[in-house]
Order: structure tokens, then sequence, then C-alpha cells
């Protein structure tokens, strides 16, 4: 029970992450039907960004942890939200109606993406500040750190706050009419290239909020930790229902849980061979994820 | 070559493929041994590639955990010649078995799933094989398996990158004549009115599962004889040669080249070994320079660089299509954001 309660709180923590990075994954796939594989990289992005500012902070003097923290994750968060739309508007938009082509043009901007920060930064993981130890909230046995409880609860809080987003304002109203209805929605006025560059703007916020949070959570980054993520956190996004905000958010935690478990009752070494087989036998059993809705594929 | 494209081909492109197949055949006699190897891995890819074109080209399936197979060829033909000494040619029917076993196995449940869905479980399909022969014993866990002997013809044992270059050749023919008589075959026309429509596909009395099941299985066999071949060349394979990236990089092979077509794939897969390995005097830049041009040659070309003709007719098709595309999507509500 212990153990099980103990991988609980890891997986709600790590769900969060693929919970975040879904979001990003789920949107973009719902509004242009791409998966957008640069994805996972905008997210080790973020984390790379964060690292720089921490590192231009300590040569500033400014050492307060959580001062540095929230200045380093709207930077990070700010430069690579505008990176995704970069990414859409050169890579993505003049290849919006050729569906293959343009999964490959997402797969170039991934190894530009990785190779870049190769470049810029290390081929070798980069140790992130220790800013917050392991104390934490008392739990009997278990050990909770503040660190998780403030990944947990910021993490449902952008979750929220994108749920509002689309569902009660207009500029949302107009990402849930473009999902349903490209042409119909450019008739009524929306501008649907500029909805499309938001979308991929709070898509890459989203995932830089997680990659700086990651950061600190696993004290190490590099530049290829964008790619098993991704790979998770668009199974969690497939898991819940793809185009279905609820539904990554749902699929991210129950992923995190469930890899915990197997982590923590079978074998760490196994774990994804558990968080695979239980995608595909969740699809063969509900083909429409979770929390999706019932779908005529071809007219 | 010149059969490749049926018979009416332009006349550049019939020159192109002439050359081609020249320098195919001058490369084993003039070219040095790493250059023949490249050669060997080109061809290698042109298996891989025509293989997943018979599923994603042909059938309209898009397949995110293709070096499964290709993973499970070469497995079964190392363990059986180094475990149990079957010669490398007694081991080719056993690959194909199993290979088709396992498009059968990840095929059968989930080809009734949408497109998207299907792309997402064969790319986990693809993990679970890798992780697995990762963590099992008897494939030799990521030290994989070493020490595969070298094929034997008689007493001629085939050793050199030259001969190993000629039985990639041998085994790449054999799947080009096998993909381009398929094309022409019921199969090759059932696929293709599937992929077109599969309602009106239906309504004909296209039975789509079983179509769809039957390129699985053919796609996985094709792979599994590339797969069998790699064993023979390394010598020695370990799980790293089957991640996720290898499935990605056949699917470029075939994006790349052109959809459904057969010279576009031979192209696509000469593209994707050559490129990296000319890059290889930038060194540092090489992957970063690898992603940049993807993308390039996505924008200046987005049907490939050498499209399959029925693209071609398609694509005048599309602008009819786009209205009826219209009207469907405004049923298709499921992927509203919510």
């Amino acid at each position: 029970m212990q153990v099980a309660l103990q991988q609980l709180v890891n997986g709600l923590t790590v769900g969060a992450f693929y919970a975040l990075i879904a979001l990003g994954y789920t949107m973009v796939y719902g509004i242009i039907r791409l998966i957008n594989f640069a994805h996972g990289d905008i997210y080790a992005v973020g984390a790379f960004v964060g690292l720089s500012l921490y590192g231009l902070l300590a040569a500033l003097r400014i050492q307060n942890p959580i001062l540095t923290t929230l200045l380093a994750l709207v930077v990070s968060m700010g430069f690579t939200g505008l990176l995704g739309v970069l990414l859409y508007r050169v890579a993505y938009r003049p290849l919006l109606h050729a569906r293959l082509s343009i999964l490959i043009s997402a797969i170039g901007g991934s190894l530009t993406l990785e190779y870049g920060l190769f470049l810029i930064y290390s081929p070798s993981f980069l140790v992130y500040p220790h800013l917050f130890g392991r104390a934490g909230p008392s739990f009997g046995s278990v050990d909770v750190s503040w660190l998780q409880v403030v990944i947990f609860v910021s993490g449902l809080v952008l979750m929220a706050a994108l749920y509002l987003l689309v569902h009660r304002t207009k500029i949302g109203m107009a990402m849930r009419a473009l999902a349903i209805n490209q042409d119909a929605a450019r008739l009524m006025g929306v501008d649907v290239d500029r909805v499309i560059a938001l979308t991929f703007f709070l898509g890459s916020v989203l995932a830089a909020f997680a990659g700086v949070l990651t950061g600190l959570y696993y004290s190490q980054i590099s530049f290829l930790m964008g790619f098993l993520i991704g790979l998770k956190a668009f199974t969690a996004a497939v898991l819940g229902g793809i185009g279905n905000i609820p539904g990554a958010v749902l699929g991210g935690f129950l992923l995190g849980i469930l890899e915990g478990l197997a982590a923590g009752y079978f074998s760490s070494r196994w774990k994804d061979v558990v968080a695979f087989a239980i995608l595909i036998i969740i699809l063969v059993v509900r083909p429409r994820g979770l929390l999706g809705e019932r779908v005529v594929e071809r007219m | 070559m010149n059969a490749l494209n049926g018979p009416p081909l332009s006349r550049s492109r019939a020159a192109l493929a002439g050359a081609v197949a020249l320098a195919a055949l001058a490369l084993p006699v003039l070219g040095t041994p790493y250059l023949v190897d490249v050669g060997t891995q080109v061809l290698v890819y042109v298996m891989l590639g025509l293989g997943l074109n018979v599923v994603v080209g042909y059938a309209g399936l898009l397949d995110l955990g293709y070096a499964a197979f290709f993973a499970i060829g070469a497995y079964t033909t190392a363990l059986l010649m180094v475990q149990y000494h079957v010669a490398f040619w007694a081991t080719l029917p056993v690959a194909a078995l199993f290979t088709a076993i396992s498009g059968v196995v990840i095929g059968a449940p989930t080809l009734r799933m949408r497109s998207d869905y299907l792309a997402i479980v064969t790319l986990g399909f693809g993990e679970i094989v890798r992780i697995a022969a990762t963590n099992f014993t008897f494939t030799g866990g990521p030290e994989g398996i070493y020490g595969i002997p070298h094929p034997t013809i008689g007493e001629f044992v085939l050793r050199s990158p030259r001969a190993m270059y000629f039985l990639a050749m041998a085994f790449a023919l054999l799947v080009l004549a096998g993909s381009y008589n398929l094309a022409r075959s019921r199969l090759g026309r059932a696929w293709l009115a599937i992929r077109e429509d599969e309602t009106a596909a239906q309504a004909v009395g296209i039975y789509p599962v079983y179509f769809k099941l039957m390129a699985y299985i053919l796609g996985a066999v094709f792979a599994g004889a590339a797969g069998s071949f790699f064993a023979v060349k390394l010598t020695a394979i370990n799980p790293s040669s089957f991640t996720f990236i290898q499935s990605v990089t056949i699917l470029m092979v075939i994006i790349l080249g052109g959809m459904g077509s057969l010279p576009g794939v031979i192209l696509g897969a000469a593209v994707i070994v050559i490129l990296p390995e000319a890059l290889r005097g930038f060194d540092r830049y090489r992957m970063l320079a690898f992603g940049i041009g993807l993308i390039i040659l996505m924008l200046l070309r987005p049907q490939g660089l050498w499209p399959s003709r029925i693209g071609q007719i398609e694509r005048r098709a599309v602008a009819l299509s786009e209205a009826s595309a219209a009207a469907g999507r405004a049923v298709d509500t499921a992927s509203t954001p919510e």
C-alpha cells in the first residue's frame, strides 16, 4: 500500500508533465490534424532557455529561488511560445494541405531543434540549479516534496486556465469553430492563420512551463530529453481522446500513474512496455480514446 | 528498370532510371569498399521502403512502428544462425512466417481504428518490440547478438562488401518485382479502392479489413527479409538499430520519394542514406543540416521527389473532392477541443 501511495505521488507529478505537453499535441491536432513531432523538442527548448535564465540571474547576483524561478518561467514560456509560432509559420503553414509532407516537415523541425540545442548548449547532460530540497508536507510514510506539490497545483491551474480560454472567450470560440470546419470559420470572419498561430503559441507556452519544472524536478536536462516524453505525451493525448482538452489532462495523469505503479510493482525497465501495452488495449476496446466522441472517419 | 513506372514513361525519366541502373551496376566494380557499403545501405532502405510502401503507399495505412518487423526478421535469422546453426537461406522462410504472424497480431485488432490511432498503436508496438529485445536475455539484452555467420552458397562464403552488395541487390530486386506485381494485382486494385474511398470500395464488395490485413502481412514480410539480410550483413545486431527513429527514417524514404511510387522509393532511399553521409564533412552540423534539409525539401516538393502518376491524377481530382471533404468535415465534429 505504501508503495502504491508513493508511486501515486510520483505518477501525479510525472502525469502533470505529460498532461501539459499532451495539451499542445491535442490542440494542434484538433485544429490542423497534425501530429506535431517537434512538440517534445519545443519542451526541451523551454528547459534550456530556463537554464540560461538561471545562469544569467546568478551572474546578476539575484539569488531568491522563487523570484529567479518565476523569471525563468516567464521568459522561457514567452520565448518558446514565439518559437512555436515561428515553427508553424516556416515549416507547417505552407504544407497545411499535404498531410504526409507536413509530417516529414515536423520531423525535420524536431531534428533541427534537437541538434540546434546540441550545438548551442552541449551534447551531454546539463545540471539544473538545485533550488528546492526534498522537504515537503508530511503524509505519514509517503515522501512528498514541496516541488511536487507546486508542479501538480500549478499544472492544474494552467490547465484550468486553458480550458476557460477555449470555452469562455471569443478567441477560444474561434479555435473551436476552426476545429469543426475551417472554411465555415473563415466565412464567419475568423482569422484562421492567427488562430492557428495562437494555438501553437499556447501549446508551446505550456510545454516550456513543463520543461523548466522538469529541469528542477530531475535536476538534469539533455538535448534529446523531449523525444521520449513527447512520444508519451502524444500517447496520453490519444489515450484521452485526441482533440479533447480534458481528455489530454486525464490521459496524462493516467499514464503517469500507471507508469509509476508499473515501475513500483513490476520493474522500471518494463514501465514503457506497460504504458504502451495499456494504450493499445484501451484503443482496441475503446478506439476513440477515453473521452473522445464517436466519429465518422470518412464520408 | 524502365518497367517501373509503366509503359508511358517520359524520356527524361527513362534516361534517369537508366543512369541509376548503370550506376548501381558500376558501383561494385569501380567503387571503393566504403562506397559499396553505402550502396548496400541504400539497398537495405530500398527494401524497407518498398515494404512500408505497401502499407502506407498502397493501402494508405500510416505505420509508425515499422522497424518492429525489421527487428523481428533480423532477430529470427540471427538467433537461428547463432543458436541453432541453421543455414541463412533456411532462416528466410521462418523469418517470413514470424513477421507475417506479428503482422496479424498487430493488425487484426487494430485495423478498424481511425488512421491516426492506428499510427500511434503501431508506434507503441514498435517500442514494445524494441524494449522487449533490450530486456529479454534470449535476445542478448542491450548488447544484442553477435558472431552471426556469413551466408554461403555451396563452398563460397559471401563476405566481402561486394558480395554483400550483390546479395542486397538480389533481395531488393525481388522485393521490387513483388511490389510492382502487387500494385497491378487484384490485391493492389483493392488497396487503391480502399485508400481512395473505403465506403465505395465496401459497396462494390471489397472487405476492407481483409485487404488491409494483407497489406500489413506483406509489408511485414518485406521488412522481415530486409531484417534477415541486415543481420548477416552486420554480423552483429542490437536493439539500437530498431528504434522509433528507424521507423521514421523508413517513412521518410517513401514520403521523400513520393508515396506509392517505386522509383520514388529508390530515390528516397538514396537521399536518406547518401545525404547524411555526404554531410559527414560538416560533422557537428550534420544532423542540424539534415533536419533543415528535410523541411526545405518538403516546402519545395511536397509531393515527394518522384510522385506516382496515380498521385498526380489524384491531385487533379483534389479540387472536386475538396467540396465533399468540406461537407464531411461539418459532420466530423469529434476533434473539437472540449
